[in-house]
């Protein structure tokens, strides 16, 4: 496998049993997803990009198939061993932004460095750094319900970097905030993969958010097409 | 391993916090618990204090002779004969004089009115000698005076003018056709013969129509708590069909008839805990629900399984404990020291007070863990089974 290639899947298959039935999502999928890469994922419900997300996520496991990280199989480990890699490589940023009601801003973007070795003064510098990058370094102690969608959702997107996860998967990030929130939401994933480097992988229904990406792959029942939009 | 601990500790924090949200159903949880407890250390209080009270009053230094099968001193009829036989057996400490140290008593049933419910109560009467008062451990005459011989007098105990009306010191009180004054009030340190009347033995054996009968016997051993040479005295005469056994074995027998209490106790706050079992249950698993997203969208960040099962267990023990707390501050408040009294063994009141020690506190707050834990394992293993996949499926 190349250096560039972050995520490697070969011949993935994902089968659900509804009864009966066996309903067949992928059948030998083939894919990578390069380092520094800002991929789309679109298509209609159903075609299988939630599933293909929560794959690449660690979240879901294939039916058969291979999926290799940065060198490593994952589709073997365990559901602990996949927290642990998830906890190390992965930055999750959610439709509803999923964060903690009951924790102020910076206490939700702690939580990932919880799961490291850091000292409580690093993982301070952490926070304030993240919370700077998304700008809501003022907002540090407020509670979620005291802030707007688009506020959550950069808090969201701090918790999802401070641990600098090696890829960032984005669930319809822009799903719930208006045009001009999810604009703003959209530059700083761009700004986050054009001057951090960070790989993201985003599904989203938007055509407009995947404008964002470097590439999009059109996902319909399982098979995917690839459109280089900057062209 | 100090992230493992970090994420566990994280999760019970979020846990605890989130409980707001959840208030009115934790409360009901926190309440069903509190009952729970607060029911079980009434009665074991209660109990503890019938034990203690019994437990109290009989002496190691003291023989009680009765008649052969009879349960309690109530039950029991000694001749004059008999009493006057049993002076001269051995074992029995002697005074000055060389005389033995005894006291013939006998026990009659009396009738008053009892403060708490204005309801007439059986008082045990006891007719003794005055020399009947040394055998008494930590007797005290706290007012007036003892009575004396050939007077309708009677000094009352210190449990009985708290729970019954009418026996302050000159006061005129009505046995049937029978007239008493009220001389004296004794304690004993919070024995059952705190429960009784004190009279003149021969007195009572008049107006009661006794004859020249008593009830029991009690000889100052020579040697405290054996009896043995007194009962070879006993079993060589035919004509004595007599029991004898030290005052504290024999208290110690009638308090076992009341271990019931304790047992009932336990018995009907474990019906009442399956109750706030269902509960806690019914909390927890409606908390994991709520919890769901939170505790796939924690298991996508990194955190483990066994994080989502402590944080949960951990919310029900809490939950729990406080509850339990209540329940024990709440019997602590409403019944440690209340003073109460009821049916003895024979069948007149023994006053005796509520006693919530140490160990029985630890018993509530241990029943409420108990709750806890059940109420809290199996929904926290169902946290722990969260599919991570709900992180992705949207707010509830």
């Amino acid at each position: 496998m190349s250096d560039d290639i972050l995520f490697d899947l070969k011949g993935v298959s994902k089968k659900f049993t509804k009864g009966k039935d066996t309903i067949t999502v992928f059948d030998g999928l083939d894919m990578s997803i390069a380092r520094g890469d800002f991929l789309a994922i679109m298509g209609p419900s159903g075609s299988g990009k939630t599933t293909l997300l929560n794959m690449l996520g660690g979240v879901d496991q294939p039916t058969g198939g291979e999926i290799w990280f940065d060198g490593s199989r994952i589709d073997s480990l365990s559901e602990n061993q996949l927290a642990a890699w998830r906890a190390n490589n992965i930055g999750f940023i959610f439709q509803f932004y999923n964060l903690m009601p009951m924790l102020n801003a910076e206490r939700n973007v702690e939580l990932p460095l919880l799961l490291t070795k850091l000292s409580r003064s690093q993982r301070k510098k952490n926070i304030a750094a993240a919370l700077e990058l998304v700008s809501l370094s003022d907002r540090a102690r407020h509670m979620p319900a005291e802030m707007s969608g688009g506020q959550q959702q950069r808090v969201a997107i701090a918790r999802a970097l401070v641990s600098d996860p090696k890829l960032m998967l984005c669930d319809e990030p822009t799903g719930d905030l208006d045009r001009e929130t999810a604009d703003e939401i959209l530059t700083m994933l761009q700004l986050l993969n054009r001057e951090y480097d960070k790989t993201i992988v985003m599904v989203t229904h938007d055509p407009e958010a995947a404008k964002y990406a470097k590439r999009t792959l059109h996902l319909d029942k399982g098979v995917f097409v690839e459109k280089d939009l900057a062209a | 391993m100090a992230g493992f601990f970090s994420q566990i500790w994280t999760v019970i924090v979020m846990n605890i916090l989130s409980l707001p949200r959840r208030a009115w159903m934790s409360l009901a949880a926190v309440f069903a618990v509190a009952v729970v407890v607060a029911v079980l250390l009434a009665f074991l209080a209660m109990a503890k204090g019938f034990e203690r009270t019994l437990a109290g009053t009989g002496s190691d230094n003291v023989a009680i002779v009765t008649r052969v099968g009879s349960q309690s001193e109530l039950n029991s009829v000694l001749g004059r004969d008999t009493v006057n036989t049993m002076m001269t057996a051995p074992g029995i400490a002697l005074d000055d004089n060389g005389d033995p140290i005894q006291s013939s008593e006998l026990f009659v049933i009396v009738d008053g009115v009892k403060r708490s419910s204005q309801t007439q109560a059986n008082i045990p009467m006891r007719g003794l000698f005055l020399d009947g008062f040394d055998l008494r451990e930590n007797l005290t005459i706290i007012e007036g005076r003892p009575f004396e011989s050939g007077r309708n007098e009677i000094v009352v105990g210190k449990g009985v003018q708290n729970q019954f009306e009418g026996f302050d010191v000159g006061a005129e009180i009505r046995f049937g056709k029978t007239s008493w004054e009220v001389v004296g009030v004794f304690s004993t340190g919070g024995s059952a013969f705190e429960s009784e009347l004190w009279a003149d033995a021969p007195t009572v054996q008049s107006q009661f129509q006794r004859g020249s009968s008593f009830q029991t016997m009690r000889l100052k051993l020579a040697n405290p708590g054996d009896v043995t040479p007194i009962k070879a005295f006993i079993d060589n005469d035919p004509t004595l069909n007599l029991d004898v056994q030290t005052e504290a074995d024999y208290f110690a027998s009638q308090g076992q008839a009341l271990n019931g209490i304790a047992i009932f106790g336990w018995a009907i706050s474990i019906v009442m805990g399956l109750g706030a079992l269902a509960g806690a249950l019914n909390t927890m698993y409606t908390s994991v629900a709520a919890r769901a997203q939170e505790t796939a969208t924690l298991r996508a960040i990194g955190f483990s399984n066994t994080s989502a099962f402590a944080g949960t267990l951990a919310e029900s023990m809490v939950l729990s404990i406080i509850g339990g707390i209540i329940g024990a501050l709440a019997a602590w408040l409403f019944f440690d020291g209340f003073s109460a009294s009821t049916l003895g063994a024979t069948f007149t009141q023994v006053v005796f007070t509520f006693e919530l020690t140490p160990e029985l506190f630890a018993n509530g707050i241990l029943l409420a863990l108990v709750i806890g834990f059940i109420g809290g394992f199996f929904p926290a293993w169902r946290s722990a089974r969260v599919p991570v996949v709900t992180a992705f499926q949207g707010v509830e």
